[in-house]
């Protein structure tokens, strides 16, 4: 059946993700815009965009680096906001897991928010797909967003470098985060999360930075964790 | 930012990698094995977790006004957050926060 084959499902993928420009476009422009504000110059900027793919962690790791804070707590920091991508590849692998290695090496490394959600929206709409017809729908989602991501990023870290020092772009960071973490707050243990976070945060603002941010990361995911656990579910 | 070139790229390189090994990890590494509950529950709350502590001391004491909090930006944070919870919209979000700072930044 001609609809079914991998091509078809590759080239879905690609419309599919169409829409989801809209959104990433403007996260590549700001990305772009503090990256080079931070002191990253054009090409270490796009590295780490094409290499990383992962707009919260690089925004993380941007303020923490305009911080001058250790290279171990940008690291740390910057990473634990990806964890979140390890359930992503598990409740990946049953649908992909019988691919071939290589198929699955790039699944790893265009398994972001988008295609992942994009993806497993459609794996639950059409079961019958074959392993290799779900990798060939992720790519292609992957193929619309990747290129739409870097172009923006250079957009903004081109552009940036013209904006003025004096227009204070402090805020961008912060409103962006906030932005990106409140849908995320779904339950009263993630809400239990973040309360802590922000006010061991504060408490913990003497440390150098980083440090006190991990400190503060790891309180909360306890606290998350274990209301959750009361509570019985997420 | 004062890290030497050869740092920063050391920071992408690992941040690269670290990011690419989280993301393969079951797809490739782990396979079918299940990690136990209490990890993944732990690991659920990562991005409330982290998120909130880096923005809070840039929200109350930012730098650009040498460490005094600025009512606009406060202003701007919890119009944010408050919107973007709202409506689970991102974008939605940032659109408030940048509209509250410019106008309250013109009026005060």
């Amino acid at each position: 059946m001609p609809a079914t084959t991998s091509n078809s499902r590759f080239r879905a993928g690609m419309a599919a993700a169409l829409p989801f420009l809209l959104v990433v476009f403007p996260f590549g422009v700001l990305f772009g815009v503090v990256a080079t504000e931070a002191g990253l110059d054009l090409v270490q900027t796009m590295g780490m965009t094409f290499v990383v793919i992962a707009g919260a962690s690089q925004f993380t790791a941007v303020q923490l680096m305009s911080e001058n804070a250790p290279v171990w707590t940008v690291l740390a920091a910057s990473l634990a906001v990806n964890l979140r991508m390890a359930m992503y590849s598990a409740s990946l692998q049953p649908h992909v897991g019988a691919a071939p290695f290589w198929a699955r090496a790039l699944v790893g490394y265009t398994n972001f928010d988008q295609t992942y959600a994009m993806s497993m929206l459609e794996y639950e709409r059409a079961p019958d797909m074959t392993p290799m017809q779900k990798v060939a729908y992720f790519l292609g989602a992957a193929t619309t967003i990747i290129p739409g991501w870097c172009a923006a990023t250079y957009a903004g870290a081109v552009g940036g470098a013209l904006i003025p020092d004096s227009v204070g772009l402090e805020f961008a960071m912060p409103i962006m985060f906030l932005a990106m973490v409140a849908p995320m707050v779904r339950s009263l243990a993630h809400l239990a999360a973040a309360a802590t976070s922000v006010i061991v945060a504060l408490l913990a603002a003497g440390l150098p930075s980083g440090v006190g941010l991990l400190v503060a990361a790891f309180a909360a995911m306890l606290v998350g964790a274990e209301v959750e656990r009361r509570r019985g579910g997420a | 930012m004062t890290y030497s070139d050869a740092t920063i790229w050391w920071i992408i390189v690992a941040l690269g990698l670290g990011t690419y090994l989280i993301r393969f990890s079951f797809l490739g590494l782990i396979g079918a094995r299940q990690l136990p509950e209490w990890l993944l529950r732990h690991l659920r709350y990562t991005p409330v977790a982290v998120l909130p502590g880096l923005v809070a001391p840039l929200v109350l004491w930012p730098a650009m006004n040498g460490g005094q909090t600025d009512p606009a930006g406060l202003a701007a944070a919890v119009a944010t957050f408050a919107i973007a919870w709202w409506r689970k919209n991102v974008l939605l979000g940032v659109a408030s926060g940048a509209l509250t700072l410019t106008a309250l930044n013109m009026v005060l």
